[in-house]
């Protein structure tokens, strides 16, 4: 047995509540043992993790990945390799590629590139409706025999409650979780940021919380009485967070996730019409911030990432013009380790957020502990770097922190015992 | 994320674009005025014309039709003697795909020195002038529902001449709010020239649900909104806002708030009643009100040169000397 | 050096100018002084003169040719004139000439306004250093300044000089 040892890192484990400095060997892909030597075999390799955290792989439960259809915002091979840069081991696309999601081939063929490329390893998500216009149910057992491992369909809307129902049903027979997105088109359409005070006073369209509590009201609803397996993508509002604690408590099963842009910025960051924030979903209030970051930190929501990456002149433009959506991956760890920084959030429940909660969501199982696969991140939180343009991995330079001081930085991220970064 | 006041002024606080009345100081707005009383007089005169922004290319970039503002901008660049090119944008690149980028780069290599732009997103203006040609002075002619900094200084002006300081004075503004940018404009201005009270006055669904964080009261009532006002002011309704459930029809409208004598009755005896125009005559306003002895709205037309003349002048020389130096004797 | 009076100079300059509009038959003359300084020497002038119309005030801000180089002057303060300049005879007042910029933007600004019938330009002070043939017809003193001096007038009652 040849074993890969890391040394001395803090481990972080939510799953078993670890938070030590500790030992790990790794054999086979595999953890051999945490903590203790392994009996027999000899170590090929040791990293002196010395001052370095080692956590579990982040999962995103939702990211846009530019392949196929979109060649001039990135690859597959691009956005993985951001991802793993960002401490990413797996990521769900989502099926708003050119064409959609909606066929075996196309979740093939991402399955391919994505092995091909050999960095995050991608978990697809399959159209729920044909071409994702929201009225004919997409083959969603063929896809899910393809691999993709979830329907969505990616924020456009499904025609009306009696389509999102018998979606629901149907997915339900064969145990296919869903993927929603509580976003009522009648309400939001035309909308460009949150609808509030500087909504107001920039003049700009703005998307009132009522298009996603509403609309949540009636997945929540329609969930209850079809019993599918229901994940909610990328909630931003205080009212939502309620809505969900509520059918948590009358022993609805839903989970929920919300973006990382959704904690560390409000729609205040929209001043001076810099279209870098003009993103969907929006940016709300700092109330609604607040509550969500504290969702966060009862385990009540994952954090996904909402990745998605533009050319530039799809950002240059007047900010209503301008495409919306904001490039993540990469450095999208130490972007989330200023919560913890600010003291809104401890260690544990961030990377419980980032892993734990979206392995649970999958169904996978993603865990430092002896036995399981090794997948995981190690960080080292004193690095300080600017993330210049050339440092940028994805496709996509439409990022908040480009040409900015980065603290902390992903240092390696292994995916069943291989180093994909 | 940029304050717009670092886009449209230079070091020493002078303006390099004209782009929104919302952040500038008092003493900035006072000088806009002042010196568009300047202009004023040189308009009354028999050669209107000073030789001030000869050999300078102005360009009007209408990207939302407007025959009246881009006339009286039309006028104001000749008045100071620039050359003046109207670019009409619906049937020219724009529409064969070419990127707003690249329209203005193109006339930008040309040696155009201003840009007065008026666009349907708000923003567009802080956009071009930060991101695209920021070596371009670029005037405000209206970009969304953001502002019209111009029609808000030519309102100020209006009301300085005819009613004094707008020091201490209560304003009210009657109708669209939501969709205006004239509104929007006006109530920065207002509160910074240290109006006592700006009120703003419609049915809730043209009212913003935010609008106090702006600064001005929302009220519903014609009587209770107009109580000793000093200046009331009358936006147009376009005839869109009947067909997007926001209000039922002119008639009702008109009902509620369209000024007639009776409600101008309300305010104080000596008010003055403004309009941006074009008025609709019948829904907003009644003849007998638009053409009486109240209404300084025709006035408001001839400010207008005076006032794009002060401002473009002024952007104009913000641009040539970032910073101001000393002048000889 | 030693400063000129200016009280005597004034009084001296309306002296001579009276002679000079008798000589010149200037009847109803127009006395238009430039803004700041000019206006003040006007107003002295006039207090001997004592011309039927009001001193009237040019401000030669929108004339000026250095708009490229300093912008625009932040304190423009507009011409005030008679409605009709139209064959009035013009005596242009200006406190100090030196490059004789500053009067080719006055009698350009004047052409805007209508037709004068004359123009005779009394200045208090010519320090020197022309950039343009333009010369007053009166002058009060000449000054001559080192490199780098310039002078400064202040007002409107006593007209004081420095030097700065």
């Amino acid at each position: 047995m040849r074993y890969l040892h890391i040394a001395n890192a803090r481990v972080i484990n939510p799953q078993t509540q670890t938070d030590e400095i500790t030992d790990i060997f790794v054999a086979d892909g595999r953890i051999a043992t945490l903590g203790r030597r392994p009996d027999a075999g000899e170590i090929e390799h040791t990293i002196d993790a010395t001052g370095q955290w080692l956590m579990p792989g982040l999962i995103d439960l939702g990211g846009h990945l530019p392949e196929p259809g979109y060649s001039q915002k990135g690859s597959i091979a691009s956005e993985t390799e951001a991802a793993a840069r960002g401490g990413f081991t797996h990521i769900c696309s989502l099926p708003d590629t050119k064409p959609v999601a909606d066929t075996s081939a196309v979740v093939k063929l991402i399955l391919e590139k994505a092995s091909k490329a050999g960095f995050s390893r991608v978990l697809p998500l399959g159209a729920m409706t044909q071409d994702l216009a929201g009225e004919q149910l997409a083959s969603m057992y063929t896809l899910s025999e393809a691999g993709a491992v979830a329907m969505s369909n990616a924020r456009r809307p499904v025609k009306n409650s009696y389509v999102l129902r018998r979606l629901m049903e149907y997915a339900a027979t064969y145990d296919i979780p869903l993927f929603l997105n509580a976003n009522d088109l009648s309400l939001s359409d035309g909308g460009c940021m949150h609808e509030g005070p500087v909504a107001t006073r920039m003049g700009l369209p703005g998307i009132p919380e009522t298009a996603e509590t509403i609309a949540l009201a009636q997945i929540l609803l329609l969930v209850e009485q079809t019993g599918v397996r229901a994940h909610i993508s990328q909630i931003t509002c205080r009212r939502s967070v309620s809505m969900l604690q509520q059918a948590l408590e009358n022993g609805l099963r839903v989970t929920a996730d919300t973006p990382l842009a959704n904690l560390l910025y409000t729609h205040e960051a929209v001043t001076g019409y810099d279209s870098l924030y003009n993103v969907q979903p929006p940016l709300r209030s700092e109330r609604d911030r607040e509550a969500l970051v504290q969702a966060v930190a009862r385990g009540e929501l994952a954090i996904s990432s909402n990745h998605s990456p533009h050319e530039i002149a799809a950002k240059k433009a007047p900010f209503s013009d301008a495409e919306p959506g904001m490039s993540q991956y990469d450095a999208f760890l130490p972007q989330a380790m200023t919560l913890v920084a600010r003291d809104e959030l401890t260690i544990e429940q961030l990377v419980r957020a980032l892993s734990l909660t979206p392995a649970n969501v999958l169904g996978l199982s993603q865990s430092l502990t002896e036995g399981a696969d090794f997948n995981a991140v190690l960080y080292d939180p004193r690095d300080e770097y600017t993330l210049t343009a050339s440092e940028i991995a994805s496709g996509g330079h439409n990022h908040p922190l480009l040409n900015r001081t980065v603290s902390g930085k992903v240092a390696q991220v292994f995916l069943e015992g291989c180093r994909i970064s | 994320m940029t304050d717009p006041n670092t886009v449209q002024l230079t070091e020493d606080g002078r303006l390099k674009h004209f782009l929104t009345t919302e952040g500038l100081s008092r003493e900035l707005l006072t000088e806009i005025l002042d010196t568009a009383d300047s202009f004023i007089s040189t308009q009354e005169r028999a050669v209107k014309t000073v030789p001030l922004l000869r050999g300078k290319t102005v360009v009007n970039l209408f990207f939302e039709n407007s025959t009246r503002t881009r006339s009286t901008f039309e006028l104001a660049a000749k008045r100071l003697s620039a050359d003046i090119l109207n670019l009409d944008i619906a049937r020219s690149a724009t529409s064969k795909g070419e990127t707003l980028m690249d329209t203005l780069w193109n006339l930008e290599a040309m040696y155009s020195d201003m840009f007065v732009v008026r666009h349907s997103d708000s923003g567009a203006a802080h956009f071009i002038a930060e991101q695209v040609t920021p070596n371009v002075a670029i005037i405000n002619a209206g970009d969304g529902r953001h502002a019209h900094p111009t029609q808000a200084m030519l309102d100020m002006l209006t009301i300085r001449r005819h009613k004094g300081d707008i020091e201490g004075k209560i304003v009210a503004i009657v109708g669209d709010i939501l969709h205006s940018r004239v509104a929007r404009s006006q109530i920065h201005a207002l509160r910074t020239l240290g109006a006592a009270e700006v009120r703003v006055i419609g049915p809730g669904t043209l009212l913003p649900s935010d609008i106090e964080s702006m600064g001005a009261v929302p009220y519903y009532d014609m009587r209770a909104g107009l109580a000793d006002c000093d200046v009331v002011i009358m936006l147009r309704l376009q005839k869109e806002r009947m067909q997007n459930a926001l209000l039922p029809s002119e008639g009702e409208f008109f009902k509620l708030y369209g000024l007639t004598k009776e409600k101008l009755a309300f305010a104080k005896p000596d008010a003055i009643v403004m309009h941006p125009g074009p008025i609709n005559r019948g829904v907003e306003i009644e003849s007998a009100v638009a053409d009486g002895n109240q209404s300084v709205i025709l006035n408001q037309v001839s400010y207008g040169i005076a006032v794009r003349m002060a401002v473009m002048a002024m952007a104009m020389s913000g641009q040539q000397t970032p910073v101001n130096s000393e002048e000889p004797a | 050096m030693n400063l000129p009076d200016i009280e005597q100079i004034t009084q001296d300059l309306a002296e001579q100018l009276t002679e000079l509009m008798t000589e010149r038959q200037l009847d109803n003359p127009l006395l238009v002084g430039i803004r700041t300084g000019g206006v003040w020497v006007a107003e002295r002038l006039n207090d001997t003169l004592k011309c039927t119309d009001d001193v009237a005030s040019l401000d030669i801000s929108f004339y000026r040719d250095d708009f490229t180089r300093h912008g625009l002057h932040p304190k423009v303060q507009g011409s005030e004139l008679p409605d009709s300049i139209e064959d009035r005879h013009i005596i242009l007042i200006d406190d100090v000439i030196m490059s004789g910029r500053t009067i080719r933007a006055a009698m350009n600004e004047l052409f805007d306004y209508g037709r004068p019938a004359s123009i005779t330009l009394v200045c208090l002070l010519d320090i020197g250093r022309r950039e343009l043939p333009i010369q007053p017809d009166l002058c009060g003193a000449t000054l001559a300044l080192n490199d780098g001096q310039l002078v400064k007038l202040t007002g409107p009652r006593p007209l004081v000089l420095t030097l700065a």
